[in-house]
Parts: C-alpha cells; sequence; structure tokens
C-alpha cells in the first residue's frame, strides 16, 4: 500500500489487515512504555491546508508513537487567496525529505493530486478532503464496530479476522456535505456491513442511488424496520441551515425533531446497539446529551481507536509488509 | 483589404469531400474550379491536395482570445494564429476581458488587434451588461455602429440571469440585427459548482452543476425570443434537455440557434475522477447519455454550429486543486479533428455538414455572411478565397506544449485524433501552409 486515498480504494483483505494491524497497535497501547521504534528515523508531515486539531493530534500522536520525526505544516489559506500553492508545498516537502504526508484539504481530490501529480514521492495519506472521503476515520469507525459487535459477541478476542458481514449501520445525518458518509460507505461495504443512509431529501446526494446502501428520509421508520446494530450520527453545520447556499432544512428544531438521536430514540435501540458520531458533536442538535453520554455510545473510545488506527495506517504505508521490523510490535 | 499577388492552385482538392478538383485562388477569390489536373500552373503556387477536403475557411462563434488583460494567457495574436493553425478564418472573440469589452473603444481596440495580427477576422463580441455585471445594458448600439461592427452581444462566463433585463437585451438588439448570446446558467443553482451534478460528483465530492440549470434558462430564454420576436443564441449546450428544449422551439418557429463544443461532443464528466483541472470547464462535461444527445442535436439540424469555447488559461490556473482552479479549455486546433471523429467518422455528418457547421451557419449567427469581407460562403467562383485544406486521413496525437496556442489546456492532451489542416486561406492568402502557420502580420498590412 503506497497511499491511503479512498476507502473504496481498498480491498475487503486490505481493510481486514489495517484493522487488525490497529487492534496490534491496540495492545501496545496499554503497556507502560507506548512508545515503538518502528518509524524510527522516517519523517512524518502533517500537512493541514483546514483546521482540525482533533484529527491533527490524532495522526502526531500514532506518529510518534512509532517513533517516527513529526513536522506539523499547517498551510491554511489556500492557494486562490495568495498562500503558496499546493505543488509548490509539495515540492518544499518533497525537497525536505518527507517519508510521509497526511494531508487535510479543504478541496476534494487534493491528496489524490498529491499522490498522482509527479510532485513528491512520499506515500499520501488522506486525512480527510473537501467533502469526498476520511479512510482512517472509516477505519476507526469500523475498528470501533467490529471490537463490539463481533469481538465482544463472539468471543473471538477483539475480533481479530473477520469482517462486519451481517451487521447493520444506520448512518444519520448530513450525508451530502459529509466525506465521513462517503469514506464508511464504501467501507462498510466491502467488510460485508449493510447500510441504510438517513437523512433529510436535500442533504442526500444526487445519484446516491448508484452507492452500495439503502436510504431513507425517517429516521423512526429506519430503527424500527431496519433494527441497526450500530447508529453513526453525523455532524449537522448550523450553517446548512441558514439561507444563501444553506436552506436545507427549516430549523434546527425541526432537524432535530426528525433526525435528531434523543433518549426516545435512544430506548428504541436493540439492547447491543452501539452509537457512534465522528466529533465535534453538537450536542442537542443531531444528538442528544442522553444520547451522547449513554452506555450505548463509543464516541469517546472512537477517539482513542483513532490513534491505532493511524498508527496502522502509517505503518503499513511506511514500514510495509516485508520491512524487517515487521514484527516489532 | 489586403490583396495578395500569389495565385495557387489548389491541385487535387475534394471541395467538401467531393469529386477531385483543381481550385485556383487569385485576387483574393476563388477564381477557378476545374478538373483535377487540368488548372494552368504558371507563375502559380501548387499545393498538392490530393485526398484532402476542400472547406470554406472556419468561423468560431465562441472564442477567448483574453487580451486586452491576460496576455500571460493568450493575445489576440497568438490567439488569431492557433485559430489559422485549426483552420479558422474568423473568430469572434468573447467579451469578459479585463477591461470587459463593453464600450466602443474597448471592442475597437480588439478589432484592431486582430487586424495588426492578421491571421483571422476578428469580430469582437460586446458584453450584454456592463462589467457582465448582469445589472445594466451597456452601450450595445455604440458597439455595433464601431468599427468593430458588432452584432453578437454575450455576457459569457456570466449569464444575463435576471429575465427582465435579458427581454430588454432581446429587444434592444433588433435595432440593429444583433443577436444576445446567452451563457445559460443559472447562478443560485450552481453557487459554488466545480463540475456536473451526478453518479460522479456524488462519488468525489464535489459540488453539482445541474442540467437544470442550464436548461431552466434556456426554456425561459427560448419564451422570451418567442415573445418579443428576437433571435437568440444559445451558447455551449451540454445538455440531452437542452437539446429537447431547443427542437421544441424550433418546431414552434422560435428563432433560436444552438451552439455545441467540441469537448461536449466528445468527453464525460467520469474524465473528473482523476481531479485533473484541465478537464474542468463552464458548462462541465456532462455524462454519456449527454454526449449522445448533443451529438444527435448536431446531426439532426436542432443544434447549428460547434463552436469551440476556446478559453486558454496559464499553468497557475490549472496547477492546482480542482476547487481552485479556472474553469475552461482550449479548442481551436483540435475543433475539427474532434467533429471529424465524433460525428463525419461516425457517419452522421458529411463534409458538406461540417462546412455548414463550422463556416456557413456560424458566419450567418454573427452576422459576418456578407460583404467584402463575408464568411461562412459556398466554395465557388467568385467568392472569397476563405478556404481551409484538411487532410481526413492523417492521424495526429495531441500534445498542449507542442500548440500555437499561448495555454497548454487541451483536454484532449495524449489522444490521437484524425485529420490534419494543411492549409488555411484568407481571401487568398495563406495563413497555413504545409500544416504550419505562415508568417503574416505586419508585412501585409
Amino acid at each position: 500500500m503506497k497511499h491511503l486515498l479512498s476507502t473504496a480504494d481498498l480491498s475487503k483483505d486490505e481493510a481486514v489487515l489495517l484493522l487488525d494491524t490497529a487492534a496490534q497497535m491496540a495492545a501496545t497501547q496499554s503497556r507502560e512504555i507506548k512508545k515503538l521504534p518502528t518509524l524510527r528515523g522516517r519523517t512524518v508531515v502533517n500537512l493541514f491546508f483546514e483546521d482540525s486539531t482533533r484529527t491533527r493530534i490524532s495522526f502526531e500522536t500514532a506518529a510518534k508513537r512509532l517513533s517516527a520525526d513529526v513536522i506539523n505544516f499547517s498551510a491554511k489559506g489556500s492557494s486562490v487567496s495568495k498562500g503558496e500553492s499546493l505543488k509548490d508545498t509539495a515540492l518544499t516537502l518533497h525537497a525536505m525529505g518527507a517519508d510521509a504526508v497526511v494531508v487535510r484539504h479543504w478541496a476534494s481530490g487534493a491528496p489524490y493530486q498529491l499522490a498522482h501529480a509527479g510532485w513528491l514521492d512520499a506515500g499520501v495519506l488522506n486525512a480527510g478532503d473537501g467533502t469526498h472521503q476520511h479512510p482512517t476515520q472509516a477505519l476507526l469507525d469500523a475498528y470501533t464496530i467490529r471490537r463490539h459487535l463481533v469481538g465482544l459477541r463472539g468471543g473471538a478476542g477483539e475480533g481479530v479476522g473477520a469482517d462486519l458481514a451481517g451487521l447493520k449501520v444506520a448512518i444519520v445525518g448530513d450525508v451530502l456535505h459529509s466525506r465521513v458518509a462517503r469514506a464508511n460507505v464504501a467501507l462498510l461495504h466491502t467488510l460485508g456491513a449493510e447500510v441504510t443512509l438517513v437523512a433529510p431529501p436535500t442533504l442526500v446526494p444526487v445519484g446516491v442511488e448508484t452507492w452500495p446502501c439503502a436510504v431513507s428520509y425517517h429516521l423512526d421508520q429506519t430503527l424500527a424496520e431496519f433494527q441497526p446494530d450500530a447508529v453513526m450520527m453525523l455532524r449537522v453545520q448550523r450553517e446548512r441551515m441558514s439561507g444563501g447556499a444553506g436552506g436545507f432544512f427549516p430549523s434546527p428544531l425541526e432537524y432535530t425533531r426528525y433526525y435528531g438521536l434523543d433518549a426516545r430514540r435512544l430506548a428504541r435501540l436493540a439492547d447491543h446497539a452501539i452509537v457512534l458520531h465522528p466529533g465535534p458533536m453538537n450536542r442537542g442538535l443531531e444528538i442528544s446529551a442522553e444520547a451522547a453520554d449513554s452506555d450505548r455510545a463509543v464516541i469517546v473510545e472512537q477517539v482513542a481507536n483513532g490513534v491505532a488506527v493511524r498508527m496502522a495506517a502509517l505503518y503499513l504505508l511506511m514500514a510495509g509488509e516485508d520491512s524487517a521490523e515487521g514484527n516489532d510490535l | 483589404m489586403s490583396q495578395q499577388s500569389t495565385t495557387y492552385v489548389l491541385r487535387g482538392a475534394r471541395p467538401l469531400g467531393g469529386e477531385p478538383a483543381d481550385v485556383v485562388l487569385r485576387d483574393g477569390v476563388v477564381a477557378e474550379i476545374t478538373a483535377a489536373g487540368a488548372a494552368d500552373t504558371s507563375g502559380a503556387e501548387v499545393v498538392e491536395a490530393d485526398g484532402q477536403v476542400l472547406l470554406p475557411g472556419l468561423v468560431d462563434l465562441h472564442t477567448h482570445l483574453r487580451e486586452p488583460g491576460r496576455e500571460d494567457a493568450e493575445t489576440v495574436a497568438s490567439g488569431t494564429r492557433a485559430a489559422a493553425a485549426g483552420g479558422f478564418t474568423a473568430v469572434h472573440a468573447m467579451a469578459n476581458t479585463s477591461p470587459v469589452a463593453d464600450t466602443a473603444g474597448v471592442v475597437e481596440q480588439v478589432h484592431r488587434l486582430g487586424q495588426e495580427a492578421g491571421w483571422v477576422d476578428v469580430h469582437p463580441v460586446g458584453a450584454v451588461t456592463v462589467g457582465l455585471d448582469g445589472e445594466r445594458l451597456a452601450e450595445l448600439g455604440a458597439m455595433a455602429d464601431s468599427a468593430a461592427h458588432v452584432r453578437v452581444f454575450s455576457d459569457d462566463g456570466r449569464c444575463v440571469a435576471d429575465p427582465v433585463l435579458m427581454r430588454r437585451a432581446l429587444e434592444y438588439v433588433k435595432a440593429f440585427d444583433g443577436v444576445v448570446a446567452q451563457h445559460a446558467q443559472e447562478p443560485r443553482l450552481t453557487e459554488g459548482a466545480q463540475m456536473n451534478e451526478g453518479v460522479v460528483s456524488g462519488e468525489i465530492g464535489l459540488t453539482g452543476w445541474p442540467a437544470v440549470a442550464e436548461e431552466a434558462i434556456i426554456a425561459r430564454d427560448v419564451l422570451l425570443a418567442e415573445h418579443v420576436g428576437s433571435r437568440l443564441h444559445v451558447c455551449h449546450l451540454s445538455t440531452a434537455g437542452s437539446v429537447e428544449i431547443v427542437r421544441w422551439a424550433k418546431s414552434r418557429g422560435i428563432d433560436v440557434t444552438a451552439e455545441v463544443t467540441p469537448h461536449h461532443l466528445l468527453l464525460t464528466d467520469d474524465l473528473a475522477r482523476s481531479y485533473d483541472p484541465t478537464f474542468k470547464v463552464n458548462p462541465p462535461l456532462r455524462t454519456a447519455a449527454d454526449v449522445e444527445a448533443v451529438r444527435e442535436g448536431l446531426a439532426d439540424g436542432t443544434i447549428d454550429i460547434v463552436a469551440t469555447d476556446h478559453a486558454p488559461h496559464t499553468r497557475e490556473d490549472k496547477d492546482c486543486e480542482w476547487g481552485a482552479a479556472a474553469f475552461g479549455m482550449t479548442g481551436l486546433e483540435t475543433a475539427l479533428s474532434v467533429v471529424q471523429e465524433t460525428m463525419v467518422d461516425t457517419g452522421r455528418l458529411t463534409w458538406a455538414d461540417v462546412a455548414r457547421v463550422l463556416s456557413a451557419a456560424p458566419a450567418r449567427i454573427g452576422r459576418v455572411d456578407t460583404g467584402p469581407a463575408a464568411q461562412g460562403r459556398p466554395v465557388a467562383v467568385g467568392e472569397p478565397a476563405n478556404l481551409t485544406l484538411v487532410d481526413p486521413a492523417a492521424r495526429r496525437t495531441v500534445d498542449g506544449a507542442a500548440q500555437v496556442t499561448a495555454s497548454g489546456n487541451t483536454p484532449f492532451r495524449g489522444r490521437t485524433l484524425p485529420g490534419e489542416v494543411r492549409a488555411t486561406f484568407l481571401r487568398g492568402r495563406a495563413t497555413v501552409l504545409d500544416g504550419t502557420p505562415v508568417a503574416v502580420g505586419e508585412a501585409v498590412r
């Protein structure tokens, strides 16, 4: 695996390998000394064209736990304004000898361009691009789902080696603008799970009928009939409902009424069902405090799993399967 | 008017793809058409044209020459030289320059630069509204009366979205037989739009430009044109629905004409999956079904013309994120080849049809088909010798860096296309010979 750009590029075997590697990484994180020597002497650049403190520190932690040198490169603004162009930034990183570039960008496709335009040799890891993809988020979601719903149920440890066949996942909220939803639909499908997207029609992309999932406009009906094993709530940005290019729903109250996960809806979930949210949450909008703080919510655990998954992704990208240090976990 | 003393004999050329003939060009006009091998070549320069198709010089109704303002992307000189290389003898230079061509002064400047360059006739298009801002009419009459003799008015790049303003423009240009060429794009439906809205945009996460944003404006405009009895030209129509609306309008007798670009005849939105901004254009590349519909519309006459929408951009405006890149692609040097590939080699158009859609019809719409500098005329004795020789058997692989245009943003890069322009004549003077532009410019004036 040279790059990790989109979950749609992952085969089932690659996806399971990533999750299994993440499980190995997670196991090391309960040791007293969490740091592994695996990527010593290698350089990881966190290239962030968009603010995301959470994702950046998650990647930074992951890289440091693998002993890589980490450089944080914040390139806010864009080549639209008077900032340095993506190309020049890439050439600069190339000249500095980056081994891997973790990129977050407001423009869909920017990581793909970095990987393919010939500006850079390094492996490229997409940390979220526009409204396109966010593969490590989907991987950590899948990891969390597997751990709870396969591992704890089947008794096979953390679910190592397993896919998500037979599991049902509802993804609820602003699918149109969500890279998390796109990344999850592709990955969950590859892993054998069944996905239903739930959103008001205004927040469903044109062409969704070609996606490997079902679409519903009704959360209550989906909870009753689909009976999801996992419910993933997407962040809804308040500006989506204002005028201008917004106006996707009439009011936050109405959104919450029809699509919010509140105590009433929480009570209807199956006993084993879990609740996920990629964060940051809008409490009281897409998720109520009762739901966010309930026993079913695995939201805090998602954050911890994010570090393990990112360690796995960095490891597989940079050390590879045939590395001498491959068993050094 | 420059006159050229050289007499040319185009030996064995096939006028409009017909039987081979010798065609003699003298004193700026077609002097003689005789049986192949029969023309007197004494004192004449012979152009061996065996197997080559002779077309009237091509006329582009939609060219961006970028001057004044963006001479780093193209100039009148470089763009018109590229036009000649592509077989054109006249281009209409779009108004979205800097400053905008919304006054007699600017259109006269562009017109003069075209004359000085000498490669093709340059007919400036005037802006419909001041500064392309869509708020009030530019001085259309002054531009029509200027030395540039403007007849085509367009805010191209932007839509005249205000229905009242569009109505006024359609009415006003009747006074001088002008035409409003509409860039049909409902602005609210396309805010932030990056590519065709459909399966691909949904998957790759780029904001969609829905077909309805084009079709709604075209539907409104044909009804306005009918209501006020004006003629309307639809720029770069790109969707199946737009073809249907224009077909319906023509069946009602509405005076509407429509154009399609070469890229919309060949390319689809699947190319956006590469995130290569070379494929970012406005209106966007559409689906395979739309490509088929515009080909069918061009074949059955619903779409009147092919126009390039040649839109040169500098490297820095394309070597960046898709979302930050400029819209547009070059097209002057590939238009004829794309039409051959998509329409002629598929049996949907004859070479006579090509002469219609790339020369006669655009000249007629632009009202440049009469007078001493008439374009788009038949290949016939006594007509101005605006001619293009194309070798339909040639095949060439497109290389942006090797093109004549000053910009490299061709979407056909790396493709092998049929047909090559071997020679172009502007009123009997060769602007291209042996497939290479012939030095012109000041010397000919």
